[in-house]
């Protein structure tokens, strides 16, 4: 380029005027190339449900090419001989096809259930990070309800998929499910008739559900996701208050080249995750349940972990039926509709419903720490054991049976697990928070233990404590507390600056870009990588 | 017994000698042998035949077996088989099919009073197991387990009855599953054809019996032809978690897949 002579655009280039010329791509793509992802391990929680869905998709989208969703009755005759000549529905025998006889379709089968329990597992961790930590707060609480609803919809598409087959396993959890919609007060029986399309379990349930699990539910989750990812981009990421970083800017890599490089890895990790779950555990064995029949029930029959919580709960709640003049609602109704909708709503709710009790109004860019928020944490403590009671219970007939404890003791300890248990978790977790928090302005204000004990010459032993700050006169720390990680050990003040590299043991590293130690290069950094002004 | 005594003088009357309380006690023992003796007599005469005339051989099995019983399970099921209400039910009609299962699994003798009998290593062998149920059998009977292979036929028929009339009690592949009060359906992954058999025909505790006109003995052969088939059955998906289905592949995906994400999102932090 020093001589003035025109050179020829290389092909690239050339492409990329085309496309700008046409599209005009380059200012909002410049945009989202420079958005800037802060370095938090938690932010990548999120990433692995988005990539479980990914995997979700193109697995799914091999398993379609196989699946029939007919349920006219066939005899089947495949390469699985106990099922040999047993009459079972299309769709079961095309599962069966797609496991013995399709190359490739058992592992990849099992890669997409797998997929989707991580899916939802992972959701639901993203969530405690976003819950514990305050990311839902305003401006952030649209996210928030998004969020949530791919929660749920997350359920209901992982529901479907385990209805599919057609197994009696599956066919029992869709008994269960034809019986609820039918508790529903007054328009019970009409929906559940409309989505069967009569009685159960009728001929039509299969296909319908196959249409909402591969077409409808997937499309509202992608575009759902568009819109949680845009709006993280529109309104950036949250940070952890730390060194250089402000409610006004965001710390972290751009997304070209390190974090794409960065994800793109991470991708690969999770795939090779599900990948070996997928090729080492036999999940879903519907050969092994057999055909369903209406006629045929077994013990141990249990619906995927997402639904286990509302399982659990209708094993807990006493068989009581509401009688009202005229009409009776039945006892599956309060615990298979109404507490599960009671805890969504709450779910839904809780930015809004914390924003006015603790009148904030304020918009939040930084992060809190969950010791720093006693009750929230306590309250999602409690939630978390909540569900959790729940879901064991759900799952008590095995409990029972591989603990040799009576099946009536594990249902009444769930019962009374499920009203104790949470306010003792509410209460030991508020504890632990003051005092975590009360240990952090003791450090801040006596400095770190050495470990050095030294003995005064009066006899008296005392522990050294380094400041981790100027001191005043009383020899006690000015620092305030600012919502970091304080550093407890003396090796740990790599928190303050750069963190320390390396896994198992700690990186050595050579001090040559010095500025980068000092706590003031950083903020030089800072403002480098600052993704423009909010 | 010393009213019949006294009216049937003829009977012992150089035995008698009034005031000597040896000679009452002897006059007793022996009227008593010899009533037994004839009501004895008198129950082979009228008999079923299957036991008025036994074979010599199992003639001296049921002796036998009748010498095992007196020694461990008299205190439980009584002389005769009756019962001792509190300790143990009468095994009288109960039938070898019962005795086999109970002996053969190892529940019976009975060590500990609990919700439920478990299976135990047996404490007999096959013979004297023979023994003992040939001498339960020959009081009143009961259904056998016949001899011969045990175990045949279409194994998917088998898995439908299986599924129709066991499942919902054993789990769908036979894993065994919760019943109520502490009481259990074993895994039916120990259990050898003859065990199987004699369970359906014996019904032990909460199973109920499958007779042979409720399920025929071809149709018993193939359940057991599934259940044995499907336990030797490799996994074709990798490891079968138990076969318990979706409670242990939460745990798989809890603890292994988040788990082994969240390791690798430390490693990777720690890397940059
Ligand atoms: C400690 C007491 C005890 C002893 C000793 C004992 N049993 Fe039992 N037995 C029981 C009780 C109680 C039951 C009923 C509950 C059960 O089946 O677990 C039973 C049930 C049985 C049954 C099943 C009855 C039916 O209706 O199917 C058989 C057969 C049997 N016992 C045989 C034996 C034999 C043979 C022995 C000796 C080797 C023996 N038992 C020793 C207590 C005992
Ligand atoms: C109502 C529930 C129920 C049903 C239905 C049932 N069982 Fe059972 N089964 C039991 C119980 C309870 C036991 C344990 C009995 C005991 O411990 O004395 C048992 C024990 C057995 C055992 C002994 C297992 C061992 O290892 O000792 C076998 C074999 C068995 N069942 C086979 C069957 C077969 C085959 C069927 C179907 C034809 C069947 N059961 C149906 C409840 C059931």
């Amino acid at each position: 380029m020093r001589s003035r002579r025109k050179v020829e655009a290389s092909p690239a280039e050339k492409a990329g005027r085309w496309a700008d010329e046409r599209f005009g791509p380059s200012g909002p793509m410049r945009n989202l190339l420079n958005k800037v992802f802060p370095d938090n391990w938690s932010f990548m929680l999120g990433e692995v449900a988005l990539y479980s869905f990914i995997i979700l998709l193109i697995s799914g989208t091999y398993l379609t090419f196989f699946f029939d969703t007919s349920m006219t009755e066939v005899k089947y005759h495949g390469h699985y001989t106990p099922l040999d000549d047993v009459t079972m529905s299309r769709a079961y025998s095309s599962t069966l096809k797609l496991s013995f006889d399709v190359r490739g379709g058992l592992i990849i089968r099992q890669i997409h259930h797998w997929a989707a329990l991580l899916f939802v597992a992972a959701m639901i961790v993203h969530m405690m990070r976003i819950f514990f930590t305050g990311a839902f707060r305003k401006p952030r609480e649209t996210n928030w309800l998004i969020g949530s609803t791919l929660l749920l919809l997350g359920i209901l598409e992982g529901f479907l998929g385990y209805s599919l087959p057609d197994d009696l396993m599956s066919g029992t959890g869709l008994r269960i499910a034809f019986s609820i919609i039918l508790s529903i007060p007054v328009v019970g029986t009409w929906l559940a008739y409309a989505i069967f399309d009569g009685t159960f379990p009728g001929t039509e349930i299969i296909g319908r559900f196959y249409i909402v699990h591969v077409l409808l539910i997937p499309g509202i989750i992608l575009a759902l996701i568009s819109v949680h990812l845009a709006l993280v981009v529109k309104q950036k990421h949250t940070q952890f208050p730390g060194p250089g970083r402000t409610e006004r800017n965001v710390i972290g890599e751009r997304i070209l080249p390190t974090y794409a490089a960065k994800a793109g890895g991470f991708f690969a990790l999770v795939f090779g995750v599900l990948a070996v779950l997928g090729g080492l555990t036999q999940i879903n064995p519907v050969w092994l349940w057999g055909p369903y029949t209406p006629s045929q029930v077994g013990a141990g029959s249990q619906p995927d972990f997402y639904m286990l919580f509302a399982e659990g709960s209708m094993r807990l709640f006493p068989s009581y039926e509401t009688h009202f003049p005229g009409y009776t609602i039945s006892s599956i109704f309060w615990p298979a509709v109404v507490l599960p909708g009671v805890l969504f709503t709450l779910i839904l709710i809780y930015p809004f419903l914390e924003a006015r009790l603790t009148r904030d109004r304020a918009s939040h860019h930084l992060l809190q720490r969950p010791r720093d928020v006693p009750v929230r944490t306590a309250l999602g403590a409690m939630a978390l054991t909540f569900w959790v009671v729940l879901v064991a219970s759900g799952s008590n007939d095995i409990i029972s049976f591989k603990f040799a404890i009576s099946l009536n003791a594990t249902t009444w300890i769930g019962r009374i697990l499920l009203i104790l248990a949470p306010p003792i978790a509410y209460a030991i977790t508020y504890r632990v928070c003051l005092g975590l928090q009360m240990h952090d302005r003791e450090v801040l204000e006596h400095g770190i233990e050495t470990g050095i004990i030294r003995r005064l010459p009066s006899g008296e032993f005392i522990e050294i404590h380094q400041p981790l700050g100027p001191v005043d006169d009383h020899g006690h720390g000015v620092l305030q507390y600012a919502g970091a990680p304080v550093p407890k050990k003396m090796n740990g003040f790599g928190d303050l600056g750069r963190k320390a590299l390396g896994f198992f043991t700690p990186v050595e590293q050579t001090p040559a870009n010095g500025h980068d130690r000092d706590g003031h290069g950083g903020e030089d950094k800072a403002k480098e990588l600052t993704g423009g002004r909010r | 017994m010393t009213e019949p005594t006294r009216t049937r003088r003829g009977v012992l009357p150089r035995l008698r000698q009034p005031g000597s309380r040896f000679g009452r006690r002897l006059r007793g023992g022996v009227s008593l042998l010899i009533a037994l003796g004839i009501v004895g007599s008198i129950y082979a005469a009228f008999a079923p035949s299957g036991s008025a005339a036994p074979a010599k051989g199992e003639a001296l099995d049921v002796q036998i077996g009748q010498g095992i019983f007196d020694q461990t399970c008299i205190s439980c099921h009584g002389a005769n088989l009756q019962g001792v209400p509190g300790r143990g039910p009468s095994l009288i009609g109960v039938g070898q099919a019962a005795a086999y299962f109970q002996l053969r699994t190892g529940r019976m003798p009975l060590t500990q009073q609990g919700a439920q009998a478990d299976r135990k290593p047996t404490l007999f062998t096959e013979t004297q197991i023979e023994q003992i149920a040939a001498y339960v059998q020959a009081h009143g009977h009961g259904p056998q387990v016949p001899n011969g292979s045990l175990s045949g036929g279409s194994v998917s028929d088998g898995g439908e009855l299986f599924r129709l009339n066991c499942a919902s009690c054993h789990n769908l592949v036979g894993k065994g599953g919760a019943l109520s009060g502490g009481k259990y359906a074993p895994a039916l992954d120990r259990a050898s054809d003859r065990e199987i058999y004699a369970a359906m025909l014996s019904g032990p505790e909460n199973m109920p019996v499958f007779g042979d006109n409720q399920i025929t003995p071809q149709e018993k052969k193939a359940i057991i032809a599934y259940i044995q088939g499907i336990r030797a059955e490799a996994d074709p998906g990798g490891s079968g978690l138990g076969r318990l289905g979706p409670v242990p592949e939460t745990l798989v995906v809890w603890l292994v897949g988040i788990g082994a994400l969240l390791l690798i999102i430390f490693w990777i932090g720690a890397k940059t």
